[in-house]
């Protein structure tokens, strides 16, 4: 099966102030895979994916140049509807963070701001989405219930199908499981293998184990830029630079 | 952490390599014991042997508690690899040892029988093969390593040669039939040696590039450019 492009960003430099966060990133993102963005903190992964949904834009003093596309389509062009984007492109973040509402509105928020109000319809695509992120079964007898009393597996889970309810088609993940433990961490991974069947998924994590363990394509990013991407397998056993393998064996600095 | 690794990854470093010591020992000794017939040297080579094979299985423990402790990526996880491997032709390089000096302690105390074999250079290239595929080890050093590669098709041309050259004999001294085929089995050992260091040379060229070399004859042949 050939993977398709999905997102791509092109010489993207991004400036905090006078800062500058990313020097000419350049990197393909492919249907139905798992990128994950390594490297040390500060070195740019969590701005470049703030970039793919312009998250960065509710950042004061700000400046992006470059490219970033969506099917083909450059996503800082002037007309683009970002409310839109942010639907397509959606975002789970390091920490668990549900709105203090019943597990049931938390997934149903986005399909409400969105102007649906077909309660069997809402009803259902909730029960479908919590399907989907693993939790159906067991949240089915509470749905009504505070999302704040889930554990914090579980209440990731329940972000990752909130994020998923408004049907992107790309879902952001900034280290979603670093505050969680090895069963919840092993349920967010089972999770992400599962949902790359749908999704184009681009993940952020400190956990080389974890990236090793759940994605298709790795990225190393060190002060801004991408120093190697490859299939994870390779980077992983025969990185091709000295760089990356210093990083990725603990040697480095 | 990763200090530790690399603390751990030193000591594995030397234990292989103090393993490998112990191998070339027993190889040096069985070669001698059959240069000389001596069948006391044999036996000792064979007691020996139980040493090597307690090293082994330390050596693959280490490296399981490593794998599971550390989990290392990219050369120190090709590292690892390759120890588990060399440990385990190593401590058949034992093992072939104690072939040759099991056969050596059969026709310690018969009358020899001349046969113009090249068993001298057969057993000198064997010994160099596996000293040279330690050092590559120890020096990370995969150019040696081709060329352990590219001597293990000598000694199998001359097992191949003595092979001829023990039908001959048979058939010339029927009745010395039982001590030829000793001497044939020892050719055989022989060349088990020489193609485990020629295992523990491909997995030296795996560990440094990353290539897996194994099945790969033409890598062995010289560039036609």
């Amino acid at each position: 099966m050939q993977d398709s492009l999905k997102m791509s960003t092109v010489d993207l430099d991004f400036y905090y102030g006078n800062f500058h966060a990313l020097h000419g990133v350049t990197i393909d993102f492919y249907e139905n895979q798992v990128t994950a963005l390594i490297g040390p903190s500060g070195c740019g992964k969590s701005t470049l994916l703030r970039c793919l949904n312009r998250m960065n834009d509710l950042i004061p003093y700000t400046r992006v140049e470059g490219k970033v596309c969506l099917d083909g389509e450059e996503i800082y062009e002037p007309d683009v509807d970002v409310v839109a984007l942010r639907r397509n492109v959606g975002m789970v973040f390091q920490k668990p963070n549900p709105f203090p509402k019943t597990i049931f509105e938390n997934v149903a928020y986005g399909l409400r701001v969105n102007g649906i109000k077909d309660k069997a319809f809402l009803a259902d695509r909730v029960e479908t989405t919590l399907k989907q992120a693993a939790l159906w079964d067991e949240v089915k007898d509470r749905l009504h219930d505070s999302a704040l009393d889930l554990s914090g597996g579980q209440q990731q889970r329940l972000c990752i199908a909130r994020a998923m309810a408004v049907e992107p088609e790309v879902l952001l993940m900034d280290e979603p499981a670093s505050a969680l433990d090895p069963i919840a961490t092993q349920k967010i991974e089972e999770l992400i293998r599962e949902l790359k069947k749908r999704y184009t998924i681009i993940i952020v994590t400190h956990n080389m184990q974890q990236a090793a363990r759940v994605s298709d394509i790795t990225a190393f990013f060190y002060l801004g830029e991408i120093i190697e991407v490859d299939k994870t397998e390779t980077l992983f056993t025969r990185p091709k630079l000295k760089q990356t393998s210093d990083y990725i064996t603990g040697r480095f600095g | 952490m990763k200090k530790h690794l690399q603390r751990e990854l030193e000591k594995l470093k030397k234990r292989i390599l103090s393993l490998g010591g112990m191998a070339e020992e027993s190889v040096r000794m069985a070669i001698q014991a059959f240069e000389t017939r001596d069948g006391d040297l044999a036996m000792k080579i064979i007691d020996s042997d139980r040493e090597i094979d307690e090293a082994e299985v330390e050596m693959e423990e280490e490296c399981l508690k490593i794998l599971a402790l550390h989990q290392p990526f990219a050369i120190d996880l090709r590292f690892i690899n390759a120890v588990i491997k060399i440990n385990n032709d190593l401590e058949r390089v034992g093992d072939e040892a104690v072939n040759i000096a099991e056969r050596v302690a059969n026709i310690a105390g018969k009358p020899p029988v001349e046969v113009p074999f090249e068993y001298n250079v057969m057993a000198e290239k064997s010994e160099a093969m596996l000293k040279s595929s330690l050092d590559a080890l120890v020096n990370l050093d995969a150019d040696l390593a081709y060329k352990v590669c590219l001597l293990d098709d000598e000694v199998d041309e001359i097992n191949r040669d003595i092979y001829d050259k023990v039908k001959a004999a048979i058939q010339e001294q029927p009745e010395r039939v039982g001590y030829l085929i000793n001497l044939l089995l020892i050719s055989r050992h022989l060349e088990r040696i020489a193609d485990h260091a020629t295992n523990i040379a491909e997995e030296v060229i795996y560990m440094v590039e990353g290539e897996i070399s194994r099945h790969r004859n033409d890598m062995f042949k010289p560039d036609d450019a």
